[in-house]
């Protein structure tokens, strides 16, 4: 029970909306660079036929919250991504579904929808007059530069072996040695985002938990936020409690499922069954608390569907599987032919974790220190706070690590949790505002997640933006493939620990 | 790695015994489809089917509710709208089912007729997995079903990375545009004679993530379906049971949108 006198402080901290020209677009980006805060992410939205409207959502300091630059463009506006290399794939995803042209953008190929593919949305026609220089026809394989004839190309995908997420994979080598390395994602592209527009606000949550599975929690989370933030709706304590306590719970099945993989792609086969049977224990955990092995139907704008109980089972079941992980980590950190596969394997230097938006354990594994739990909290976060995770080695080793450390500050944050709970409510009345807006983050297992969410004059969804740590996190891996070896790829890929379906949409 | 032989051994064996009668399927606080009871359902005031967001609910013309559970992602948002109790929450999952009406309640549906036996199926089995676009639910079951507990290849039952060595095609996801062509491919490698098998709901009908622009409602217009299994995700038992039907080595469970025991 939380005394009477801790009153709950406000939540939600400020988002400040800041009209901007085209015209200062650019020097402003620059001028971002220099103070510690980071571009997030940018988004279309159309506002009457023929007006479209760009958002770019900005990081700002801890505790400082966030601020949207809201832009009117016509057919084009200035390119950021030689400023802000993270926004790259945002604006070829918005020249594509949006025909709106990026002028310099230094790779203005199609990226979400397939050139064999017919459709797209009908009022999303790519226009044809994209007069950049240094536009190539999908689908062709990049240009190696200096390209001799032995280099050899593999194309690999979308079809691959073993139960995986669909993706293409271009590879240009020679020997072991790759030199050039692109995904081709997207043939998973669902059109998600689509899918919520017109819907009534509280039905958008089980659509969000089905973007990606094992980040169901992050997105109904984010999503959820993002819609009390349009109605001024405040959840009531447990609510922010209970959404906590599904939020870690995910971060452990994940965590788990990753260190199974890890181990796999390193042959460890004794150390790949543990990490499995961990990853199934947790998830029963997550059924006998939900209904669910991957939490879904809980969440809703206002707080909680259901109720949480954890009984009197919760708290020993999870010791148990505490101390189970801290016997399987600790084999792990001592098993040599495993630790000799992931040190200097695949770094990602720091500056190019920023600049290409890396986030989560991927970007804390890079020496950069950011966690939205801490430095934006919510929830119940800002009562229980988790300790972060961090290594500067930048290498797939450190990635293990972030991630293991980050099981073990799951465990505790949980124990503080099932010790200290609030009673009450579960759920607040949420109902939107007409024309209003909203912005929803959260800290998922693979890291920041963001919703954005407009609402039109009837209440109805009319624009809902999903930017997934995995998305972030594809656009920053190709920097540790170019120039490493065949043989590392699997693992390297394994220590990003990335989804192809909240990358795709 | 002595170490982690010594480790393997103290663990012992993880794996159920189950679908042997005296094992566990480990699936027991898992919530199904949910069970509709048409004797409570008061004045058929269509609650429910307003809060499916899949369409699965639909009150007929003459205002009698039609389940459909090919469309049903066990949401529960119908269990608790309903006023009268008379959609319940269930263990129900187990749908795996050869024949697609099989997953239509209605009170006036016929009485189904019993589904052709297969072929006699009888050999180990191998399946080729292609995702067409799940969210990486379905995936995630699917890999389940090689850790420990469940040791797929205790039952005669292999994942293997050609089409060309393929028995069954099992496919998740709606089907996006992008996937329709390899998808083709990977069925038209496989030898003959080959069985498809839709796993999920979005598999089998699209569901929440079909239609739209980018993507097809289920798999039933690309390829022909001989199991179809719904559920958001199907658990790994589910998903076991549907593959043992359809070796004839399992019942099965649901007939005209009903599940026996
Ligand atoms: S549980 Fe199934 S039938 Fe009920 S609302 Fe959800 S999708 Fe519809
Ligand atoms: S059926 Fe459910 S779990 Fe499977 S792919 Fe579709 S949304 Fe995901």
């Amino acid at each position: 029970m939380i005394a009477a006198d801790q009153a709950p402080i406000a939540r939600s901290e400020p988002i400040r909306v800041i009209d901007i020209g085209t015209d200062v677009l650019v020097s402003n980006a620059q001028g971002l660079r220099t103070t510690g805060s980071r571009l997030k992410m940018v988004y279309a939205r159309r506002v009457a036929e023929d007006r479209i409207e760009l958002r770019y959502v900005i990081e700002e300091l801890p505790g400082a919250g966030f601020t949207v630059w809201r832009c009117a463009i016509g057919k084009t506006a200035p390119s950021l991504a030689d400023v802000w290399p993270l926004l790259s794939w945002d604006e070829r995803e918005i020249m594509e579904l949006y025909g709106v042209t990026f002028l310099g953008h230094p790779d203005p190929r199609p990226l979400v929808l397939h050139p064999t593919v017919e459709g797209g949305p009908v009022s999303r026609v790519v226009e044809e007059d994209v007069s950049e220089p240094g536009l190539r026809a999908a689908g062709v394989l990049p240009e190696i530069a200096g390209a001799k004839l032995d280099v050899q190309l593999l194309p690999f995908g979308p079809v691959r072996a073993g139960v995986v997420e669909s993706g293409a994979f271009f590879f240009g080598y020679v020997g072991e040695h790759i030199l050039e390395y692109e995904p081709q994602l997207f043939f998973k592209h669902r059109g998600m985002e689509a899918r919520f527009e017109g819907l009534p606000p509280e039905a958008g949550t089980v659509l969000a938990e089905r973007v990606s599975a094992v980040g169901s929690v992050a997105h109904a989370f984010a999503y959820c936020r993002a819609v009390e933030a349009c109605a001024s709706c405040m959840p009531p304590e447990r609510a922010h409690w209970g959404r906590v306590l599904l939020a870690e719970m995910e971060r452990i099945y994940n965590h788990l499922h990753f260190l199974g993989h890890l181990a796999d792609t390193t042959t460890l086969k004794v150390g790949q069954a543990e990490g499995m049977l961990l990853e199934e224990q947790a998830k029963r955990l997550n059924a006998r608390l939900t209904g669910s092995r991957f939490l879904r139907n809980m969440l809703t704008p206002g707080g909680l569907r259901r109720d949480i109980d954890p009984g009197d089972w919760l708290a020993p079941s999870l010791a148990q599987l505490r101390s189970r992980t801290e016997r399987y980590t600790k084999l792990l950190k001592h098993s040599d032919s495993f630790l000799d596969r992931l040190l200097t394997t695949g770094p990602l230097p720091s500056e190019v974790a920023f600049d290409q938006g890396a986030t989560g354990p991927v970007a804390r594994a890079s020496g950069l220190d950011r966690d939205l739990r801490r430095d934006h909290p919510y929830g119940a976060y800002d009562q229980f706070p988790p300790t972060i995770a961090k290594h500067d080695e930048a290498d797939a080793h450190a990635r293990f690590h972030v991630r293991v450390d980050e099981i073990m500050a799951s465990f505790a944050l949980l124990d503080a949790l099932l010790s200290r709970a609030p009673q009450g409510s579960i759920r607040e009345r949420c109902a939107g505002v007409p024309n209003s807006e909203g912005l929803g983050w959260v800290e998922g297992a693979r890291g920041a997640m963001v919703y954005a969410v407009h609402l039109d004059e009837r209440v109805r969804l009319s624009r809902v933006k999903i930017r997934s740590p995995s998305f972030s996190n594809w656009r920053a891996f190709p920097f540790t493939v170019q120039d490493s070896n065949m043989m590392d790829y699997a693992i390297n890929e394994a220590s990003f620990g990335l989804t192809i379906a909240g990358c795709d949409r | 790695m002595a170490l982690w032989t010594f480790f393997g051994l103290r663990q012992g064996s993880a794996t159920t015994r189950w679908p042997a009668p005296d094992g566990d399927d480990g699936q027991a606080d898992v919530l199904g489809m949910p069970r509709y009871h048409p004797e409570l359902c008061g004045d058929g005031c269509g609650v429910c089917a307003e809060a499916c967001p899949t369409g699965a609910i639909i009150v007929d013309p003459a205002g009698k509710i039609e389940v459909d559970y090919g469309r049903c992602i066990a949401c529960q948002l119908c269990v608790e709208a309903c006023p009268d109790g008379a959609m319940t929450a269930s263990g129900d999952w187990a749908f795996g089912v050869r024949r697609r009406e099989d997953l239509r309640w209605s009170e006036n549906g016929d009485a189904p007729a019993s589904p052709a036996p297969t072929a006699g199926y009888r050999r180990s089995l191998h399946i080729r997995h292609v995702d067409a676009g799940s969210c990486n639910g379905c995936e995630s079951e699917l890999q389940a079903l090689n850790n420990p507990i469940y040791n797929l290849h205790r039952l005669g039952i292999f994942f293997t990375p050609s089409p060309r060595f393929a028995d069954l095609l099992l496919v998740t996801g709606p089907v996006t545009n992008a996937m329709i062509e390899p998808l083709k491919a990977a069925y038209e490698a496989m030898p003959e004679p080959r069985w498809v098998m839709a796993t999920g709901t979005c598999a089998v009908s699209g569901a929440l993530t079909g239609g739209g622009y980018a993507a097809q409602r289920g798999l039933g217009d690309t390829l022909p379906v001989d199991v179809w299994l719904p559920g958001c995700p199907p658990n790994p038992a589910a998903i076991i049971e549907a593959l043992l039907m359809f070796l004839d080595r399992m019942p099965q469970r649901v007939r005209g949108g009903t599940y026996g025991e």
